[in-house]
């Protein structure tokens, strides 16, 4: 690790200046992350500014009935806060299905979102990765894909995004409150995160000195009874082989009146099932209509030889959250899906 | 550059100076003599590192000491000590939920997080989800102890052990409530 | 807890003696001596897998504030390695900046000490390497015409004249490379004063270590001086030594009166300590419709390293386990641009009993018998490979016992017929086994009287997590005929009488019986009344058995697996074993051993999967994150149990190995009950998702 000086930031406009001045500065929050990766040497900054200590850590109401999460409110207590627990209870389960108890402890939600790729090639610098030094090639095309992206890959990168809460946030519509030096914006988590294109070395569309300084969840009745469903090969603290959030609305006469679909560890972002919340739209809200929502989705997606398996995992994903969804929308509790510690 | 830096560690204040890149897990080990908590990956992946931060568990290997600057910090050799040990470690001992002892003082420390962290009324990813979205308090059950514990890996597998050591503090810890039902 | 008698001692359950010390975090392990004048290595690795080290440009590493060395091959001390050095030492992989030569990816090309761990670590990224590289090879393929028999297989009979069979389960098992990744990285703390090395280490065996840094270093052995009380696992891979102990030596000579440090990262574990060799293991059984085996035939392809050889012994459990009149056991290894293995927690037996295992699972099957009455009919009355009657086997013991704590009874005689919550459910079982393994010769113990009531007992052996230390002290405690409270054991410390290593569960078995052996010793001595300062010392004694029997422990593993029916996710809710491992000694410390060997027979059966990139050369999924071993929540109902069994042959104690036998078997238990899940037969390890979801 290079040596680097170490500033607590003192308010949130002057950090994204500080921040914005150099090329080499970067904003630190839990450091869950940004630690791990300095210590690979994927990420050399020379300045880094601590944002832990700035006011950025209430969860508060929001006039129209949504809710505002700080950047710096960590994890675990996103998770537990009554409110999210309540109205958004599946950004509380995907928070809590990632990581461990001590990251979620120390991570916070704006640092969550910019997270970057676990790719095996992009942290082991002794191996070519094109999002790591653009143009050096992308190793994992023809290497170890057990990770990697199904959906909306590149020739040039074919990671994918490892958050569970942003999967979350992008199936509730939330935004982003994105502080610069000058001003603040707002950007819809779904579209937060890039593609990678040509330019995988680009996680999302912030430009550099950006400030998360919030998330924004719209208020959104249906929320309550969206559920996260995460698929991965060891029972806890492993990241997502293929992941959904998943949140409907039926109408009275049964049919799907609204529906929000959102995939993890299938992209180089949040996987937004758009394709698939529309066949949902009108349909019965049957399992087989939530296979037909799945093979809509299915239609875009371009496996890679190493992780042919992932499509029937989306499949089975979206069903099973759809169908306990839809039994928590009909009041039938918790469908067959719900083993105690199984999840 | 350095940093000068004060940390209460085991109740005791202590001021230093220290390279800004110093993790607090090498702050704790290499500069303050403490060497309850361990390196077993580095990188936040074993939980052998973990510390009471401020009363949370954390893994101190990816907290950056300057960072942490002004913290209090609490390791298994705070909790008790071989003549006073905590509850928690008497449980570990009597259960046997350790062999090597490498992962044990930072399961010691997660497991007094996860005790408060239930007694806060937080749930996990083995809380039931209706129970999860109805805001309900959890139970310390087997189940929500190992997933709660799963930040601690521990090579010599005495996952059993921990599980009931864990449970017969938890027990303790809430007396109230009966918990652990398998 | 109130005094207990020493005869009382063997077979109760006192606490682990160093348990107190390591849940407060106060016991010391390797890289944490307080030492003054200590200085920081940080290895740099090979990025080439073949080649030459042509030039090493350290000149950016020696300008960061505080580097004090930056070491290669041009400028390192030179080592004298004995080329003939003995037992599992292999001088070639230790033989650390002694060449430019990079026999594998990841060797430590250079290394840099400096005063802190920080500027260690940054110069070393800043070190430049050029290499003349030259073509790789790693890939094993049981294919390959280059693959050497290392000895003649091991034929009886003919298993082509097994034929005509009524029955033939023939297939290719794999069992995935792993590494043992104990908790504690390997470590060391080297000073020299003189001609006098001190190496803390972490070690399972202080001597081992002794005698081989001397052998390598050209020194005086009684002039290295190795500590290592507390150990964070090894599970095989801190038993040989590895490079990153010859490069803290070096280090150590590079600048004398420092005492420098080295703790491998976690990533580095992955190429310089060893690992588990892949296994591909072609399998033929033969037998008549009742399931008599009428043929065994198991020819193991294994990896081993062009540096070094160490063929993991795959084939060799099959010699022993059933009877069949014709057998052949081979092995066939590929030497390739690889790390060398190394031992991993029951090294044969437990990737070579997947195999096999499953197979006779298969062969049940295939007769429509249960497959514990199979493994029954096919119980062998003398070791079916020396002949010599068996000094106890109770496998057959196990397999009820399991049976009928298990609930195997009411298993379905069908797959695919039982499906809850969403959950398709099956059960499977398995035998183990591993042998009573000769305990090396030279262990010795001392015996003391301090007075008071006190005795302490003094030999150099490893607790690297068993409860050696405890159980010795119950041995002691018992042959004195002392209280457990007035016994004090010492060990790993070069200081003390030699030991042998931790290694093939032989530890209670080696320093159990030297310990029983100084204590009888003593008393013959000294009497019931020994005056304050009183010792005895005593050889691990020979065995007159030693030679009459077969000697193995014995088990049976029994597993209950779910496979999600839409995401083929694969979670083992209950998990039993019986063994049959004579006498126990310490019914707490040796339930862990039990269930740790259980635990990560699991970790094996489900996750762990080294995967090499053949481009490269190394494993690239090198860390916890993507290199999973079980969790806790993995860890469901798991339980051990043993049967009484007495053996008067293998030792005084009349107690087997505990250490290894539990992960034997595991892996096939559950790709067994994974079957009767779902009718999917998966033969490669590990058992994962893939291997369900839309099949």
């Amino acid at each position: 690790m290079n040596p680097f000086d170490y500033h607590r930031a003192e308010d949130a406009a002057g950090a994204a200046a500080l921040v914005a001045d150099n090329p080499a500065a970067a904003f630190l929050a839990g450091g869950t992350n940004l630690v791990d990766r300095m210590k690979l040497g994927v990420t050399a900054p020379d300045t880094l500014v601590d944002i832990t200590h700035l006011p950025m850590d209430e969860v508060e109401e929001l006039p129209e009935g949504g809710l505002r999460i700080g950047a710096n409110v960590r994890n675990s207590e996103a998770a537990a806060h009554p409110l999210v627990r309540t109205r958004y209870p599946v950004l509380s389960q995907a928070l809590l299905s990632g990581a461990s108890g001590q990251l979620r402890n120390a991570a916070t939600t704006g640092g969550n979102l910019l997270q970057r790729t676990r790719c095996v090639y992009f942290q082991d610098l002794s191996t070519p990765c094109n999002k790591r030094e653009p143009g050096s090639g992308c190793s994992a095309l023809e290497g170890y894909q057990r990770y990697h992206a199904v959906f909306g890959a590149s020739p040039d990168c074919v990671a994918t995004h490892p958050s569970d809460m942003a999967v979350a946030l992008a199936a509730l519509d939330a935004q982003a409150v994105v502080q610069d030096a000058a001003a603040e914006r707002r950007i819809p988590v779904s579209r937060l995160h890039r593609l990678p294109g040509e330019a995988p070395e680009r996680d999302t569309v912030l430009a550099h000195g950006d400030l998360i300084t919030a998330v924004e969840l719209p208020a959104m009745p249906m929320a309550a009874r969206a559920r996260y469903r995460k698929i991965r090969d060891r029972a806890s603290f492993a990241f997502a082989l293929v992941s959904a959030a998943a949140a409907m609305e039926l109408a009275e006469d049964g049919t799907v009146a609204d529906a929000r679909i959102a995939l993890g560890g299938v992209a180089h972002k949040p996987w937004r099932a758009r394709l698939a919340e529309e066949a949902l739209i009108g349909a019965a809200a049957t399992g087989h209509d939530f296979a037909a929502a799945a093979e809509a989705e299915l239609a875009e997606a371009r496996p890679l030889p190493g992780n042919t398996f992932k499509l029937p995992l989306v499949r089975a994903a979206i069903t099973t959250t759809l169908g306990e969804v839809a039994d928590g929308v009909r009041g039938r509790g918790a469908g067959p899906d719900q083993g105690e510690g199984e999840r | 550059m350095e940093a000068d830096i004060t940390l209460t560690v085991d109740g005791r204040p202590r001021a230093l100076r220290v390279d800004t890149r110093t993790t607090l897990l090498d702050a704790l080990r290499e500069h303050l003599d403490n060497t309850a908590p361990k390196k077993g990956c580095d990188h936040g992946q074993c939980g052998s590192c973990t510390v009471l931060l401020s009363g949370r568990r954390v893994v101190s290997c990816l907290i950056l000491a300057a960072a942490a600057d002004g913290a209090e910090v609490t390791t298994a050799a705070g909790l008790g000590d071989e003549a006073a040990p905590h509850p928690l470690q008497q449980a570990f001992v009597e259960h046997d939920g350790l062999q090597c002892g490498y992962c044990t003082p930072g399961q010691v420390c997660s497991a007094a997080g996860v005790l408060d962290e239930a007694a806060a009324g937080w749930p996990s990813a083995a809380t039931p989800p209706d129970d999860l979205a109805e805001g309900s308090a959890p139970v310390l059950t087997d189940a929500e102890i190992r997933e709660r514990m799963s930040g601690n890996l521990c090579r010599c597998g005495a996952y059993a052990g921990i599980v009931a050591a864990v449970g017969d503090a938890a027990r303790a810890h809430a007396p109230a409530e009966s918990g652990g039902n398998r | 807890m109130t005094t207990t008698r020493a005869a009382t001692a063997t077979g109760t359950g006192p606490r682990r003696a160093d348990g107190p010390r390591k849940a407060a975090g106060t016991a010391p392990y390797a890289y944490e001596y307080p030492v003054a004048d200590l200085a920081y290595i940080a290895p740099v690795q090979a990025t080439v897998a073949r080649g030459r080290v042509l030039e090493v440009d350290a000149s950016d590493a020696e300008a960061v504030e505080g580097v004090l060395t930056v070491l290669w091959h041009a400028n390192a001390p030179r080592l004298e390695p004995d080329p003939d050095l003995s037992g599992l030492q292999r001088a070639a992989e230790l033989a650390v900046l002694q060449s430019g030569e990079v026999a594998y990816r990841g060797q430590v090309v250079a290394a840099v000490v400096a005063e802190t761990f920080e500027a260690a670590h940054q110069a070393a990224a800043q070190v430049t390497v050029r290499y003349e590289q030259f073509p790789h090879d790693v890939d094993l393929s049981d294919q390959r015409s280059d693959a050497v028999a290392p000895e003649e297989d091991h034929r009886q009979g003919d298993t082509a004249g097994a034929e005509p069979a009524d029955v033939v389960v023939e297939h290719t098992y794999t069992t995935a490379m792993q590494h043992n990744n104990p908790m504690e990285p390997h470590s060391t703390v080297a000073h020299f004063d003189g001609a006098a090395l001190t190496l803390y280490e972490s070690t399972q065996g202080v001597h081992e270590v002794r005698r081989t840094v001397a052998a390598i270093a050209g020194l005086d052995p009684r002039s290295v001086h190795v500590i290592a009380p507390y150990v964070g696992g090894g599970f095989g891979s801190k038993g040989p030594l590895h490079a990153p102990t010859a490069l803290a030596t070096l280090a150590a000579m590079a600048l004398p009166g420092r005492s420098v440090k080295l703790a491998l990262t976690r990533r580095q574990m992955f190429a310089l300590v060893g690992y588990r060799s892949p296994t591909l293991q072609r399998v033929r059984l033969t037998a008549d419709a009742q399931g008599r085996l009428s043929g065994i035939d198991v020819v193991a392809t294994v990896q081993s390293s062009a540096l070094a050889d160490f063929v993991e012994q795959a084939a060799l459990p099959s010699k022993s386990m059933y009877a069949a009149p014709n057998r052949r056991m081979g092995h066939r290894a590929v030497h390739l641009d690889a790390p060398v293995p190394t031992w991993m927690r029951a090294p044969g037996e437990c990737p070579g009993m997947f195999g096999p295992e499953v197979a006779m699972d298969e062969l049940a099957w295939s007769c429509g018998l249960d497959p514990i009455e199979l493994r029954l009919r096919n119980e062998p009355d003398r070791d079916p490979h020396t002949h010599k009657p068996f000094s106890s086997r109770n496998l057959a013991a196990c397999l009820h016992e399991g049976a009928r704590r298990f609930g195997w009874d009411g298993r379905a005689p069908v797959s695919a017929a039982r499906t809850e919550n969403g959950w398709r459910v099956g059960l499977g079982v398995a035998a183990s086994t591993y042998p009573v393994v000769p305990p090396p010769s030279g262990s010795r113990a001392r015996i003391r009287y301090e007075g008071e009531g006190v005795y302490v007992v003094s030999l150099g052996a490893a607790d690297i997590g068993t409860g050696a230390w405890t159980a010795l002290t119950q041995v002691a405690a018992d042959a004195l005929g002392a209280p457990l409270e007035r016994v004090r054991v010492r060990l790993g410390d070069t200081t003390l009488p030699e030991a042998s290593l931790a290694g093939g569960s032989t530890g209670l078995a080696s320093w159990g019986s030297t310990v029983h052996a100084a204590a009888e010793a003593f008393r013959a001595r000294h009497g019931q009344a020994p005056e304050p300062g009183a010792e005895a010392e005593a050889d691990l004694p020979d065995n007159p058995d030693g030679d009459d029997f077969a000697m193995f422990a014995y088990g049976a593993q029994f597993a209950e697996v779910r496979v999600h029916e839409a995401t083929g996710e694969v979670r083992v809710p209950r998990l039993l074993g019986v063994f049959a491992a004579g006498r126990i000694v310490n019914s707490r410390t040796a339930r862990s051993q039990f269930l740790g060997g259980m635990t990560m027979g699991l970790s094996m059966a489900l996750h762990e999967e080294s995967v090499v990139d053949g481009r490269f050369g190394h494993v690239v999924n090198a860390d916890f994150a993507e290199y999973h071993i079980a969790a806790n929540a993995d860890v469901e109902d798991i339980q051990a149990h043993w049967i009484d069994e007495e053996d008067p042959h293998v030792n005084p104690l009349g107690a087997k190995g505990i250490g290894e036998i539990g992960i034997v078997g595991t892996a096939a238990a559950v790709a067994n009950a994974a079957y009767h899940a779902t009718g999917v037969r998966v033969r490669s390890l590990p058992v994962r998702l893939d291997d369900f979801v839309g099949a």
